[in-house]
């Protein structure tokens, strides 16, 4: 079986990280905002690990950061959704547009 | 080591049975001296786990200067936290919030940084939600954790081009590999991008000012003080040690950052009526100038930066005792309701007046010396028309600066803010602050050294 070089799959991540970006850039629902920040965390653990397996195969430096991404990102979105869900009781309701009493 | 076994000791209190907030209060606040007071004599040189948490002399420095911020805010926040039902659990996201700071300021490592940066993030945005029923602070929460998501995103963006193309994470190899190809500098200026977020320079400044405002005014301080002063150190760490081979690139990218920061911050500060979005814009444009400092890349330079964030810390900290009293024992927080402040409470407009005379730069306060050297450490690159720019905006923050100054000792005012009773531990914190603007900048030692333990490019 042929291996898939490491171009493809640098683009895939890249693919994966811009997708990210433009999602918690147009969405406008703090849970989709929250999903789409995994995504972008979720790429680069991908570049990590590919790397980490074409290019420096003899030590394993990326797949040790992937893991602690994978545990950050939990923690993280653990925060966040209790924050989320804090909003949600003030304003009831979890769209950004609805959160803007501060402005300038 | 000191302060993980103070978390532990409060997660131990908070099992325990109740006990009266005072007695807490005075309780962590004698923790932190001590705290403080172990930082002062421990000086050693070493290093730990395999590289990844190394110190040294200007580490402990700079650790002393967190500590003293953090005993600082704690003994201004009394007032407010004395009616708090969450009096532990702030703590506990204050201190696991500096505990992650020392590990990112110690890291010898990517991975250890990237660790330290997120738990010194993740805490605070859950203190920056800390007055659970005001709407203001859950928005202010959720903005904090999301543009701080995003950017510790493209930061590992940053991180992970960074390791393709040199294959390692540790400070003291990676320099070696550096050699400035195309991908690297792409990767430079994501991992710039992710610290001029956590900073707030200017194109990455939009968050500052609505968390500043909605935090409650003890996690504002800390975020204005600790964190901005944290993330430098680590950046003045890895600007200095790592990217040495691409100096003049990341040269240009501080002085345009510095630029916009500094005219950006002055701009909308003018218009500004609430006190703390007034100082979040105001601290941005201190950024300009810090960047400024550190644009210079030499021994004097990373000196210069320590030097002005002591100072920063007692001007910006007395300031924010101010603020913090008022507003929680008067519930004001607007710059107009200052008016005619002077006339009800002396002592607060003389503190108040000191802080913002020292951020502004008037002479006599350690302020003008913290920016003196901040700019004589930027000129000697040369770059004269950066260093009018950031002189002529200067010129521009005593307007801001002096209109606040106006408002308390000359605008007349029917209703002012009545004569407050500040507890005597706020009071103590701001005379503390109030010292150490004034010695700081008259004591040449301290600069001096300051100089003797920092390093150059």
């Amino acid at each position: 079986m042929q291996e898939i070089p490491l171009s493809q799959i640098l683009f895939v991540s890249t693919f994966l990280f811009f997708i990210g970006m433009y999602g918690l850039l147009t969405r406008r629902n703090l849970i989709t905002m929250l999903m789409s920040i995994e995504l972008m965390l979720n790429s680069v653990n991908i570049n990590f690990v590919a790397f980490n397996k074409y290019l420096f195969p003899d030590n394993l430096d990326g797949l040790f950061f992937t893991l602690f991404i994978i545990t950050i990102a939990a923690a993280e979105a653990a925060v966040a959704i209790a924050i989320i869900i804090n909003l949600y009781r003030s304003h009831n309701s979890i769209d950004v547009d609805d959160a803007n009493e501060m402005k300038y | 080591m000191a302060l993980s076994i103070l978390i532990f000791l409060l997660l131990f209190i908070k099992l325990g049975k109740d006990r009266s907030n005072e007695s807490i209060l005075n309780f962590i606040n004698i923790a932190l001296l001590i705290n403080l007071g172990t930082g002062l004599y421990s000086n050693e040189t070493g290093i730990l786990f395999n590289g990844m948490f190394n110190t040294n002399a200007l580490i402990v420095f700079e650790k002393d200067l967190l500590n003293l911020a953090a005993l600082i805010i704690s003994m201004q926040s009394y007032a407010w936290l004395r009616n708090s039902k969450h009096v532990i659990e702030f703590y506990l996201l204050i201190l696991t919030s500096l505990l992650g700071m020392f590990f990112m300021i110690s890291s010898g490592n990517l991975l250890m940084f990237y660790l330290g940066l997120e738990m010194s993030t993740i805490p605070l945005a859950a203190a920056a939600n800390f007055d659970l029923t005001k709407r203001k602070s859950s928005e202010a929460a959720m903005k904090l954790i999301l543009s701080s998501a995003f950017s510790s995103a493209i930061l590992l963006l940053g991180i992970s081009f960074l390791y393709g193309t040199t294959g390692t994470i540790t400070f003291s190899i990676l320099t070696a590999h550096i050699n400035g190809n195309p991908l690297q500098l792409f990767a430079f200026i994501l991992l710039i991008s992710g610290f001029a977020f956590k900073i707030s320079a200017v194109p990455f400044h939009l968050w500052t000012a609505d968390v500043y405002e909605g935090s409650p005014v003890a996690v504002t301080s800390f975020l204005s003080v600790i964190s901005k002063a944290a993330v430098l150190f680590t950046l003045v760490n890895i600007l200095y040690k790592v990217f040495t081979p691409i100096a003049s690139t990341w040269y240009l990218v501080l002085v345009v950052l510095a630029a916009a920061t500094i005219l950006i911050g002055n701009l909308f500060a003018i218009r500004q009526d609430n006190f703390k979005r007034f100082l979040a814009f105001s601290s941005i444009a201190q950024v300009g100038f810090i960047l400024i400092g550190i644009s210079g890349s030499s021994q004097s330079g990373s000196a210069s930066l320590i030097y002005f964030i002591l100072i920063y810390i007692f001007s910006n900290l007395a300031a924010f005792g101010v603020v913090s009293v008022v507003s929680a024992l008067a519930d004001k927080e607007n710059i107009s309701d200052f008016k005619g402040f002077y006339k009800t409470n002396p002592i607060l407009s003389w503190v108040l007046t000191i802080a913002l005379f020292s951020l502004a730069g008037v002479p006599p306060t350690a302020g003008f010396f913290g920016k003196l050297f901040l700019m004589m450490a930027g000129a000697a690159k040369g770059n004269y028309g950066l260093i009018t720019f950031a002189a002529l905006n200067m010129v521009i923050s005593f307007y801001y600066y002096l209109r606040v100054v106006k408002a308390i000792f000359m605008d007349e005012n029917p209703t002012p803010i009545q004569k407050i009773q500040v507890p005597t531990i706020s009071k103590i914190a701001m005379y503390i602050c109030v010292v150490g603007v004034i010695v700081t900048g008259l004591a040449s030692v301290v600069y001096n050294y300051i100089y003797s333990i920092s390093i150059g490019l």
